[in-house]
C-alpha cells in the first residue's frame, strides 16, 4: 500500500513539474525515476528484481531486442530502451537532412510545382506534412514547413496563419498514421510489438481516411480567405529556387538516400525481422560515418535532453505499473465498461483524447499502456483494438490546443516571431472542431472494423 | 559622448522610477526606451501595439503554455524575446541610452558601458504616490502595488539568473523615498557622470 502512494505521488508530482516548466523536463522526469527506484522498489518494495525489471537493461543484449524471427516476441515493460534507440537514430538523420537543406528544398520544390497560387499552395503544404510527419517527427516537419509558409507569405502577400493552422493539423494527424510519425506510437509499437505494417494497415487507414474529411473542413473553413488574400501583382522572380536550399549537393543526395533507405527499412521490418532499434542504430551509424569530420557537430545537435525525458519517464511509469496501481486503473475501466469493448474503446480514446489536449501525450501513452495490457488480460477483449483507440486518442486529441502537441507550440512560437501571433481562441476555433471530427471518425471506424 | 553607456533604470512599483529614469536621460541627453519600444517593434512585425502591450512585462500564465526545446508558444514570453532583441540590436548599434525594466540589466549584462540601478521606496511614500496618482484609496492603492511588484518580480527572475531587486544584481540601490525623485535622479546622473569619464 505504501508503495502504491509513493508511486502515485512521485508520478503526480511529476507531471505538475513538467507542467509547471519551473525545472527541465529531463531532471524532473530523471530525479523522479530516481526516487521510484530508491523509495519504491527500495526502501518500500524491497525489490530487487521490480528495479532489473524496470531498468531493462538485459534486453539490450538479447538477440530479440535487435532481430526478431517473424513471430511477435513478449511485450516488454520498464524503460522502453527501443524507443530510445530509434529515436535517436532518427534524430541524427534528421539533423544529416536538415544540414543538406533537404526539408526547405522540398517544401520550395512543392511551391514551385504549383505555381506559388496560395489555394494550390495550402491544399498541397497540408498533404506535405501529413505524408512527411509519417515518417519524420511533427517538429522538424513544422519547424521548416512554418517557416517557408511564412516567407512564401510575405513574398506572395498573403495571411501565413490558415496555413500554418492546416499544418499543423496535419502533422499531428500524419504522425498517428504509422508507428514512427508520434512518439505515443513508437512507445506503443515496441511495448506491445506491433509493426510498421500493423500501424499502417489500422491507424494508417484511419488517418488517411480523416485526412479527406480534414482537408474538405480545413478548405472550407480557410479557402475563401486565402483564395481572397491572393494578390494579383506578384514578382515571382523574388522568390528564392528551390536549388538555392541545397547547401552541399553530396550531402543532400546521401542524406535522401538514406531516408528512403529508412523509409523501405522501416516499411518492411516485419518481412526481414529487423527491429526499429536496429533500424536506428544503423540509421544513425551510416549518417554519422557519411558525415565525416562534421559527425561531431551532429551528434551535438541531436536532442539527448528528450531522450533522458523518456528515460526517466519510464522508470516512473514503471513504479506504478510493480505497484499493481494501473491494473487498479484497468479493473475500474473494465467495471465501468461492463466488458462492452465499444465502450471500453469509448472511453480509452476520448479520454485519451482530451488528457492529451492539456498535458503532454507522452507520459500519458506511456501510462496507459501498462492499463489497456492488463484491461485485455483481464477482460479478455482484442488488446490491438484498444491499441488503436489509445494511438488515434493521443495523437489526435493533442491537435485540439496550441499546448496539446509539440508541433503546435513549435508551429505558434515560429508564427509569433515572426508577428503573426496566435493566441488560444484562434488556435482552438478551427482545430478543435477538426480534432472532434477526427476521433469521432476514428472511433467509429474502429467500432465498425474490430467491435 | 564617445563610450557607449547604457543605464538600466530598474523600480519597485510606485518609487517614481520612470519619472527619475525620464530626468536622468533629458539631463544626460539620451533617449529613453520603455514602453515607446513596442511602437517599433508593432510597425516592425505588423502586430497591433494594443495586443503587445496587454503582454508587456507580464509574467507568463501557467498552464496556457507549453515549450519544446527552444520554442515556446507563451505570447508574453514572445513579446518579452521580441524586446530583448530590440535591446541588443540598439545595443549593437553602439547608441548610449536609457531603458526602464525589461530584464535590461541582465539581457546586456556583457555590454561594458552598462550601468544598472534599481529604485525602491517606502511603503507609505510609494502607497501616497499611487493615491494619487491614480485617485485610489489606500487599499486599492496597496493592492495595485502588491500585483504590479509581483508580476514584476516573476517577470524579471523568470528571464534573469538574478532576483529582481537584489542589491548584487545592480551598481546602485537607491531608496527615492528619502530625497525625492528630483534629487535621486541628479545622485543617480553624478554616479553615471562619473563612471563615463572613467570608461
Amino acid at each position: 500500500m505504501i508503495s502504491q502512494v509513493l508511486a502515485v505521488v512521485i508520478f503526480v508530482v511529476m507531471f505538475i513539474l513538467i507542467v509547471s516548466e519551473k525545472i527541465e523536463k529531463h531532471i524532473v522526469t530523471l530525479s523522479c525515476g530516481l526516487l521510484t527506484m530508491l523509495l519504491v522498489f527500495g526502501i518500500s518494495m524491497h525489490s530487487m528484481a521490480a528495479i532489473t525489471e524496470t531498468l531493462n537493461l538485459h534486453t539490450i543484449i538479447t538477440k530479440s531486442f535487435w532481430y526478431t524471427s517473424g513471430s511477435s516476441g513478449e511485450s516488454t515493460s520498464g524503460i522502453n530502451w527501443a524507443t530510445i534507440i530509434f529515436l535517436f537514430g532518427m534524430m541524427v538523420m534528421v539533423e544529416g537532412m536538415a544540414k543538406a537543406g533537404f526539408f526547405r528544398w522540398l517544401c520550395m520544390r512543392l511551391a514551385k510545382m504549383v505555381n506559388y497560387k496560395p489555394v494550390p499552395l495550402f491544399i498541397a503544404f497540408m498533404l506535405m506534412s501529413f505524408v512527411l510527419a509519417m515518417f519524420i517527427d511533427s517538429i522538424t516537419v513544422i519547424l521548416f514547413l512554418a517557416a517557408v509558409t511564412i516567407e512564401l507569405a510575405k513574398l506572395l502577400k498573403f495571411n501565413p496563419v490558415p496555413m500554418i493552422l492546416s499544418e499543423i493539423f496535419c502533422a499531428n494527424l500524419g504522425g498517428s498514421a504509422t508507428m514512427c510519425g508520434d512518439p505515443p506510437n513508437i512507445i506503443i509499437g515496441t511495448s506491445l510489438e506491433f509493426s510498421f505494417a500493423d500501424f499502417l494497415v489500422n491507424t494508417g487507414l484511419i488517418a488517411i481516411i480523416s485526412l479527406i474529411f480534414i482537408v474538405i473542413y480545413f478548405y472550407m473553413v480557410f479557402g475563401r480567405a486565402i483564395a481572397a488574400d491572393a494578390a494579383k501583382d506578384i514578382d515571382l522572380s523574388a522568390i528564392p529556387a528551390p536549388k538555392d536550399a541545397i547547401t552541399n549537393k553530396r550531402d543532400f543526395t546521401i542524406s535522401s538516400i538514406i531516408f528512403g533507405c529508412a523509409v523501405i527499412l522501416l516499411v518492411t521490418h516485419a518481412q526481414t525481422g529487423l527491429t526499429v532499434a536496429f533500424i536506428g542504430t544503423v540509421v544513425a551509424i551510416v549518417t554519422l560515418i557519411a558525415a565525416g569530420k562534421d559527425a561531431l557537430g551532429l551528434l551535438k545537435k541531436v536532442d539527448f535532453k528528450t531522450l533522458l525525458f523518456f528515460i526517466g519517464l519510464f522508470a516512473v511509469v514503471g513504479g506504478l505499473e510493480q505497484t499493481g496501481i494501473l491494473e487498479k486503473i484497468a479493473t475500474l475501466i473494465g467495471d465501468i465498461s461492463g466488458g462492452n469493448l465499444k465502450l471500453m474503446v469509448a472511453i480509452i480514446i476520448w479520454i485519451s483524447a482530451i488528457a492529451s489536449a492539456f498535458v503532454d501525450n507522452i507520459p500519458f501513452a506511456a501510462t496507459m499502456i501498462p492499463i489497456i495490457r492488463s484491461l485485455s488480460a483481464t477482460q479478455g477483449v482484442n488488446l490491438e483494438t484498444l491499441a488503436w483507440a489509445l494511438s488515434m486518442g493521443t495523437d489526435i486529441g493533442g491537435s485540439a490546443t496550441p499546448i496539446g502537441a509539440s508541433a503546435n507550440v513549435v508551429g505558434t512560437s515560429v508564427a509569433a516571431k515572426n508577428g503573426y501571433i496566435i493566441g488560444w481562441g484562434r488556435y482552438c476555433k478551427s482545430a478543435a472542431p477538426a480534432t472532434i471530427i477526427v476521433i469521432t471518425i476514428s472511433m467509429v471506424i474502429i467500432f465498425i472494423r474490430y467491435c | 559622448m564617445e563610450k557607449q553607456v547604457i543605464i538600466t533604470i530598474s523600480r519597485e512599483y510606485g518609487s517614481a522610477g520612470h519619472e527619475i529614469a525620464e530626468k536622468v536621460a533629458k539631463d544626460l541627453g539620451l533617449k529613453l526606451y520603455d514602453r515607446n519600444m513596442l511602437d517599433d517593434i508593432a510597425k516592425d512585425k505588423d502586430i497591433h501595439i494594443d495586443y503587445l502591450e496587454k503582454y508587456d512585462e507580464k509574467p507568463k500564465r501557467l498552464f496556457s503554455s507549453r515549450k519544446v526545446g527552444a520554442y515556446t508558444n507563451s505570447i508574453e514570453e514572445i513579446v518579452a524575446e521580441m524586446q530583448f532583441d530590440y535591446l541588443r540590436e540598439k545595443a549593437d548599434t553602439g547608441e548610449s541610452f536609457v531603458i526602464v525594466g525589461r530584464c535590461a540589466e541582465s539581457v546586456l549584462s556583457d555590454r561594458e558601458g552598462l550601468v544598472s540601478v534599481f529604485i525602491l521606496g517606502n511603503p507609505e511614500t510609494k502607497i501616497k504616490r499611487i493615491m494619487d496618482k491614480y485617485h485610489l484609496n489606500e487599499t486599492d492603492s496597496i493592492a495595485k502595488i502588491k500585483r504590479h511588484d509581483k508580476h514584476r518580480k516573476q517577470y524579471h527572475n523568470r528571464h534573469s539568473n538574478g532576483k529582481w531587486g537584489d542589491s548584487r544584481l545592480y551598481d546602485i540601490c537607491i531608496n527615492s523615498s528619502r530625497l525625492g525623485p528630483d534629487k535621486t535622479a541628479v545622485i543617480i546622473k553624478d554616479y553615471i557622470k562619473e563612471i563615463m569619464d572613467n570608461l
